[in-house]
C-alpha cells in the first residue's frame, strides 16, 4: 500500500491539523498512526503524520440502527460510503512543488492543502527527501514505522545542543543512548563523558531479554576509555578499567553536600552547617575532620562554637558518617581523577565513569555533581581563553546522566551545574545527554531548552505533558506517543530532525550490527598490529 | 440492429410510453430500451407495463368457466387478441449523440411511432459504466425504489463480474441516498448477491 492514495483532505486548520476522508477501498485498520503521509495540494506537496483515526457516518442514524452487516455484500457496500474512516494528519513540511522547497529542501509548512487535495502514503523517496539520503558511512537511529528508509540522526547537530531521552522504565531508553553515543563516537561529533550508573555503556550491557551486547570500549577500543569507582565489581565484570577514580574528602565542598540534601534527608539548617564547618576547618578539610571528631562532648563543644543547634549537628554527622560506606572516598586521592578526565577527553578519548555497585542515587549524584562542576569550570576557562587568544577550543563535551530528575527537578535545577549547562547551552562546548524516566520531575525550564527529544513509550499523563511542552501539534503527537509500542520504538522531534518522527530503532546486539556500528575498527586494528609484526620480524 | 419490440405511443422530455407489437410481452421491468429522435438515440428503463382493452371504456369480460385451459380462451375467441393491448412506460436515462453517451435527458423528446428496440447485452454494459443514470432513477417517484433494484439487476447480469458491479452501484447509492439509510437499506437488499 505505500504511496497508495488513502482520501482526500475535507478540513482542517493549520493549528489543528486536517481531516482526511478516507477512500472506501482503505480500511482503518490498515492504518497506523505515527505514519507519513503525503498531500498533493494545488501548488505543493505537502508532508505530514497521520496522528488520529476516527470511524464516522454519512447519517447518524446510521448508528442507531446499524444495517444488516451480517451479510457481505451489504458490508462491503457500506463500507466506505454510508460508513467512513476519517484521518487527522498533521501537516509538518511542504516537499518539492515550489522553488524554494527545490532548492533548500524541506519547508515548515505555514498554510495548509486547499480542500479536496488527495492523500497519499509517503513513499521512500518523499521519505527520504524529508530526512536527507544516508551515506554509507553515517549514523541512522532506525527506519520510519513500515517502511525502509533509514532515519538520519546528524550527530554533529545533534551535540549542538542538550538532548533528552526519556521513556518509562523497559522500554529501550539505555538501548537508545548506546545508540546515540555509538553514532556521536563513529562520525567523532564530539568527545563523551558518560556517568554510567548501571555499568551498562562501558565494556558490555544487556538487552531487554537479558542477553549480553557490546559497550562502547568493544566497539571503539581505541577511543574509549572506561574508569571505575569500584574496582572489585570491575574486576568480577572481567571489564578491563583504564583508570580507577578515588575522591578525596579533600576535594569535596559544601556545595557538593548540599547536592545530596535531598537523598540524605540533610535539612537546610544542616546544610548551612557545612559551609559554617568549611570556614572552620578550611575548605579542603573540613570533611575529614568533622568526621574524626569522635564523642558525643566534643561534637556538642563544636555545634556550640559554631552557634549551631546541637541536634542539627548530631545529625548532620550522622547522615555525613553514610559516605563512609562509599570506598571511593578516600582521605586523600592518590591521583587527581578529574586531571585525568580531561586528559583522556582532550586527546579525543571518550570516558565512561561505571559507578560498580554503588548504584545508589547518594554515591550517583555526589560523583557527577562533583565531577561535572569541575570539568565545566575547566572548560569554560579555557573556553574563554580561547575566545580571548585565538587558540583552539576544547573539543564539544557531551555528558551523560541518568535518573536526570535527580539533578534537574525544579527544587535544585537552580544550583546544580546541570542546570547552568542545559541553560547556558552550548556556550562554553559543553552539552548534556539527559536519560530518564520521569520528566515532569524535570525543572520546566531545562525541558524547553532540550533540543532534540527521543521519548519512548510513556503513559503518564504529565510526564507526557511535559515532554510536550512547547512543541507545535502537541495534542496530536500526544496520541502518537501514548501508542508507541513497548520495544524498540520511539518519537523523535525537534532541532536534529526536521519533522517528529516515530522510528523503529535499528538492531543492535547481533554480530552485522557491530560491524555497521564501527565493530570494524577494533578488526582493523588488530590487522594492523598484526602488520607491524611483521614489519618487525621480516 | 436488436429487434424491435414496439412503438413510441405518447412521449415527453422524460419518459416515453410504447404499444408492444406482441400482447403480453412487454420487455421486463428495469430493463434498458431505446429509441430514436432523428440523430439522437434515447435510452429509456423500462418502469412499467400494463395490458389493456384498446377502447377504454370496454372492460374485458371474464371467459373462461367453461375452458380447461387458458390458452383455450384465446383459442376459441380469436378476436381477444386484437381487443387488447401491451404498453409499456419508459424513464429516459440517457441518450447517444454520434458515438457519445450521455447520462442525462435528450434535447427533445422521442417522436411518436418510433420505433423501441431491447438493448443487447453489450449495449447494456456500455451504458452501465457510467451510475449517473442512478440519480434520474432515485428521485422517480412511485416505485423508484423497486426500480432502481430491477434495473441494477439487469446491468449486472450484463457486466462480467455481477457482484462487483453491483458493490460499486450499492457505494454510488450510499452517497446518493445519503442520509435516507432506509431506502438504502431496502434496495440493497433487492440487488444482493
Amino acid at each position: 500500500m505505500i504511496g497508495g492514495r488513502l482520501g482526500i483532505i475535507v478540513s482542517g486548520s493549520l493549528t489543528k491539523g486536517v481531516e482526511v476522508r478516507l477512500d472506501s477501498a482503505i480500511s482503518v485498520e490498515d492504518i497506523a498512526v505515527g505514519r507519513y503521509v503525503t498531500i498533493e495540494g494545488e501548488k505543493r506537496r505537502f508532508f505530514g503524520m497521520i496522528t488520529d483515526v476516527t470511524l464516522d457516518a454519512i447519517d447518524q442514524r446510521v448508528m442507531a440502527t446499524p444495517p444488516d452487516v451480517s451479510d457481505p455484500f451489504i458490508a462491503e457496500v457500506l463500507a466506505g460510503t454510508t460508513t467512513f474512516g476519517r484521518l487527522h494528519v498533521l501537516p509538518v513540511l511542504t516537499i518539492g512543488g515550489d522553488a524554494l522547497s527545490l532548492l533548500e529542501g524541506p519547508q515548515p509548512v505555514k498554510t495548509v492543502p486547499v480542500h479536496f487535495s488527495v492523500v497519499r502514503e509517503a513513499s521512500e523517496q518523499d521519505v527520504e527527501q524529508v530526512f536527507g539520503q544516508v551515506e554509507e558511512k553515517q549514523f541512522y537511529i532506525g527506519t520510519p514505522l513500515d517502511m525502509e528508509t533509514k532515519v538520519r540522526l546528524n550527530p554533529a547537530e545533534l551535540v549542538k545542543r542538550s538532548n533528552g531521552i526519556f521513556g518509562k522504565s523497559g522500554t529501550g531508553k539505555t538501548f537508545l543512548a548506546r545508540l546515540i553515543l555509538i553514532g556521536i563516537l563513529q562520525e567523532g561529533a564530539a568527545v563523551n563523558l558518560v556517568f554510567d550508573m548501571h555499568n551498562e555503556y562501558g565494556w558490555k550491557g544487556s538487552s531487554e531479554d537479558r542477553r549480553e551486547v557490546k559497550g562502547l570500549k568493544q566497539l571503539f577500543p581505541s577511543k574509549v576509555a572506561v574508569f571505575a569507582l569500584d574496582e572489585e565489581s570491575a574486576r568480577r565484570r572481567k571489564v578491563s578499567t583504564d583508570f580507577v577514580v578515588e575522591i578525596g574528602y579533600d576535594e569535596i565542598e559544601p556545595e557538593d553536600i548540599a547536592m545530596l540534601r535531598e537523598t540524605l534527608g540533610l535539612t537546610d539548617a544542616a546544610v548551612q552547617a557545612t559551609y559554617r564547618l568549611a570556614r572552620r576547618f578550611g575548605e579542603r578539610k573540613w570533611l575529614e575532620s568533622f568526621l574524626a571528631i569522635e564523642g558525643r562532648e566534643e561534637l556538642n563543644e563544636l555545634a556550640s562554637s559554631l552557634g549551631e543547634h546541637e541536634a542539627t549537628m548530631a545529625a548532620l554527622r550522622r547522615r555525613l558518617d553514610s559516605l563512609r560506606r562509599l570506598r571511593f572516598l578516600v582521605p586523600h586521592a592518590r591521583d587527581n581523577a578529574i586531571q585525568r578526565i580531561l586528559d583522556y577527553l582532550d586527546r579525543g578519548i571518550n570516558v565512561v565513569l561505571e559507578f560498580g555497585r554503588y548504584t545508589d542515587y547518594t554515591a550517583y549524584i555526589l560523583v557527577a555533581n562533583l565531577l561535572t562542576r569541575r570539568i565545566h569550570a575547566q572548560y569554560r576557562e579555557r573556553m574563554e581563553r580561547a575566545l580571548g587568544e585565538d587558540i583552539a577550543k576544547p573539543r564539544p563535551l557531551v555528558i551523560t546522566i541518568e535518573e536526570a530528575h535527580k539533578f534537574l527537578n525544579p527544587d535544585i535545577s537552580g544550583q546544580t551545574i546541570f542546570g547552568t549547562i542545559a541553560r547556558e547551552m552550548r556556550k562554553y562546548n559543553v552539552t548534556l545527554l539527559v536519560i530518564d524516566q520521569r520528566p515532569s520531575g524535570i525543572d520546566e525550564e531545562v525541558m524547553s531548552q532540550l533540543g532534540t527529544k527521543i521519548t519512548c513509550l510513556l503513559d503518564n499523563e504529565r510526564d507526557i505533558e511535559s515532554v510536550l511542552t512547547g512543541v507545535s501539534g502537541k495534542s496530536e503527537l500526544k496520541a502518537v506517543l501514548a501508542k508507541l509500542d513497548t520495544k524498540q520504538q520511539a518519537l523523535i522531534f525537534g532541532h536534529a530532525v526536521p519533522t517528529p518522527v516515530v522510528v523503529k530503532t535499528r538492531e543492535y546486539g547481533s554480530p552485522q550490527s557491530y560491524k555497521e556500528l564501527g565493530f570494524r575498527e577494533a578488526l582493523e586494528l588488530k590487522k594492523k598490529a598484526e602488520e607491524e609484526a611483521k614489519d618487525l620480524w621480516g | 440492429m436488436p429487434a424491435k419490440i414496439g412503438e413510441v405511443i405518447e412521449a415527453s422530455s422524460g419518459e416515453f410510453t410504447a404499444q408492444c407489437y406482441e400482447l403480453h410481452q412487454p420487455p421486463s421491468f428495469g430493463s434498458l430500451v431505446k429509441t430514436r429522435e432523428g440523430e439522437v438515440e434515447i435510452y429509456g428503463v423500462v418502469s412499467g407495463a400494463a395490458t389493456t382493452s384498446i377502447e377504454p371504456g370496454r372492460r374485458p369480460i371474464a371467459r373462461g368457466r367453461e375452458e380447461a385451459e387458458e390458452e383455450d380462451i384465446y383459442r376459441s375467441s380469436p378476436q381477444l387478441s386484437k381487443l387488447l393491448r401491451t404498453d409499456f412506460n419508459a424513464l429516459i436515462v440517457g441518450h447517444k449523440e454520434g458515438q457519445k453517451l450521455h447520462h442525462y435527458l435528450p434535447p427533445r423528446p422521442a417522436k411518436i411511432h418510433s420505433f423501441v428496440y431491447l438493448c443487447d447485452a453489450e449495449e447494456v454494459e456500455k451504458f452501465s459504466q457510467s451510475f449517473d443514470f442512478l440519480s434520474i432513477l432515485v428521485g422517480a417517484g412511485g416505485q423508484a425504489d423497486e426500480l432502481i433494484a430491477a434495473s441494477l439487476r439487469h446491468a449486472a447480469a450484463a457486466h462480467q463480474d455481477p457482484r462487483d458491479f453491483l458493490i460499486k452501484a450499492g457505494k454510488e447509492l450510499a452517497v446518493l441516498l445519503g442520509g435516507e439509510t432506509n431506502r438504502l437499506n431496502n434496495i440493497l437488499r433487492r440487488i444482493k448477491v
